[in-house]
């Protein structure tokens, strides 16, 4: 494998705090929150502990046209949405018969998911219940297929250098990324659409969720409930969302003139192989996975300003991220956790984040953790809470973990 | 129901299950080559066009149905 360059040269998402990295950015930057009560009969219906979710700021029918939407899960339909943003956005047009502006035999996709497509699983199921065959859709397969989001994004953009879905549970659009850079520096792609994305709100989710524990109760309180690292935290917010970059060689990128945001420039994915859904209490996967990435990336540990924390507001998870981070990188590095104003937005967390990330290099300021008001004594690292924080840091580092084991560590620099 | 009425119900099915505008479907038209309507889709229009018109598609006879004027001829030999 080549040490080629791999940078950032389009963003694009859709979120609980807006319908793009713009509005998602001015949010985390004014501390706001896409926590919201859950308006539906099922909380009630199942008597559901956690009664408060982080859904889409705007719905994906606002944006794509009907029969598109008919055709698609919503899982595939915001990474589509957030797919076409990050190909504006690096300067591409939409091909046409007249023109491909990227060689589709150097073109690869790699979007990850946790589920994929389970609402329209969930929904023609009873359809089949209710209706019988005759109503089931002839879409229901392609729809709820894991890789229906990364498949339709190759559709799109017609990609034919490979399509991947890593599923890595809620590390899975951080993996998305890092197979992206992977394919790059194989040599297999020129540019990559990489990402994740997830839209798995639905009563069996929260339920499941619920019953190991794992949720914020809350209730009354919607836009306090997710506060990570703070002593006050119980549980984490369920939100849906996706988030798409453009990676490209540096070779590609200079040759068109793009514009640069970042460079992805290291990745490292361990697993911990040690409890289906906990943290090794050690936290040595943490720790490597860190450590290969800030050493695949040619970086030494006083080069990471800041770390973009998985930090989901669990009890248990945030208290042995900070303790590995610190392991890996020393006591002056500092925490910043989007998911205080996020929720968890499960497979599309990583890639999100990752857009977080990149942007706070980009733009020199790094976004507060909202609602994190009395820190964890515990928690033996500065997390950055109040106000965004201005950084000259040449690095940083994305965190995300999953369940089954899954970490992985991004490393991104400034252009 | 007359020819026009079996083609212009047709032609709002299509519209819903494929986006194809509804003034775009006429008998001449292939469901695929005209209208770019795929195999997927077409099993959808043939379930509306079941209920709508009270007939049977078997799934030989709808691979028979090349043009809207071959399914409204199906349609009123055998509703």
């Amino acid at each position: 494998m080549t040490t080629k360059d791999v940078v950032i040269t389009g963003m694009g998402a859709t979120t609980p705090l807006g319908g793009d990295v713009a509005s998602t950015w001015d949010g985390l930057l004014n501390g706001a929150s896409g926590t919201r009560t859950i308006e539906a009969d099922w909380v009630d219906t199942y008597e559901l502990p956690s009664r408060i979710a982080a859904p889409l700021a705007v719905e994906p029918n606002e944006v794509l046209p009907r029969v598109r939407l008919r055709r698609m899960d919503r899982c595939e339909q915001i990474a589509l949405i957030a797919a076409h943003q990050a190909w504006s956005d690096a300067g591409f047009e939409l091909p046409s018969e007249d023109a491909e502006p990227v060689d589709p035999e150097r073109l690869g996709v790699a979007i990850g998911t946790g589920i994929g497509g389970p609402l329209t699983l969930l929904d023609q199921h009873e359809t089949l219940k209710s209706q019988g065959l005759r109503k089931v859709s002839p879409l229901t397969v392609p729809m709820l297929m894991p890789n229906g989001p990364a498949a339709h994004v190759s559709l799109e953009l017609r990609a034919r250098a490979g399509v991947h879905t890593p599923a890595a549970a809620c590390a899975s659009g951080s993996e998305g990324l890092a197979t992206g850079m992977d394919m790059i520096r194989s040599g297999r792609a020129d540019v990559v659409v990489a990402g994740g994305a997830e839209a798995c709100i639905h009563p069996i989710t929260v339920a499941g969720f619920a019953q190991s524990r794992t949720l914020s109760t809350r209730n009354d309180e919607p836009e306090r409930a997710s506060r990570p690292f703070d002593v006050d935290r119980d549980g984490f917010v369920m939100g849906e969302g996706a988030g798409v970059v453009v990676l490209e060689s540096a070779e590609h990128a200079a040759a068109r003139g793009a514009r640069i945001y970042g460079r992805l420039a290291g990745a490292g994915i361990t697993a911990d192989a040690y409890h289906i859904t906990g943290s090794h209490p050690d936290g040595l996967g943490q720790i490597n996975a860190i450590n290969t990435a800030i050493g695949t990336a040619g970086l030494s540990t006083t080069d990471i300003g800041h770390v973009n924390a998985h930090a989901t507001s669990t009890v248990v998870g945030d208290v042995g991220e900070a303790t590995a981070v610190r392991k890996a990188l020393g006591d002056d590095v500092v925490l910043t956790a989007p998911k205080g104003a996020l929720g968890h937005l499960v497979g599309g967390a990583g890639a999100v984040e990752s857009i977080v990330t990149i942007l706070s290099l980009y733009h020199g300021v790094v976004p507060a953790t909202r609602n994190l008001e009395n820190p964890d004594p515990k928690v033996e690292l500065e997390v950055i809470s109040g106000e965004p924080r201005e950084t000259n840091a040449a690095a940083a580092v994305n965190d995300s973990f999953g369940f089954g084991g899954h970490n992985v560590a991004l490393a991104f620099t400034r252009s | 129901m007359t020819n026009e009425e079996i083609t212009s119900g047709l032609a709002s099915i299509v519209e819903e299950v494929a986006g194809v505008d509804a003034e775009e479907v006429s008998v001449e038209k292939s469901f695929v080559d005209d209208l770019d309507i795929d195999s997927l889709s077409m099993v959808e229009i043939a379930v509306q066009a079941e209920d709508k018109f009270g007939v049977k598609i078997p799934d030989d006879e709808l691979a028979n149905l090349k043009t809207v004027g071959d399914a409204v001829d199906y349609i009123v030999k055998n509703a």
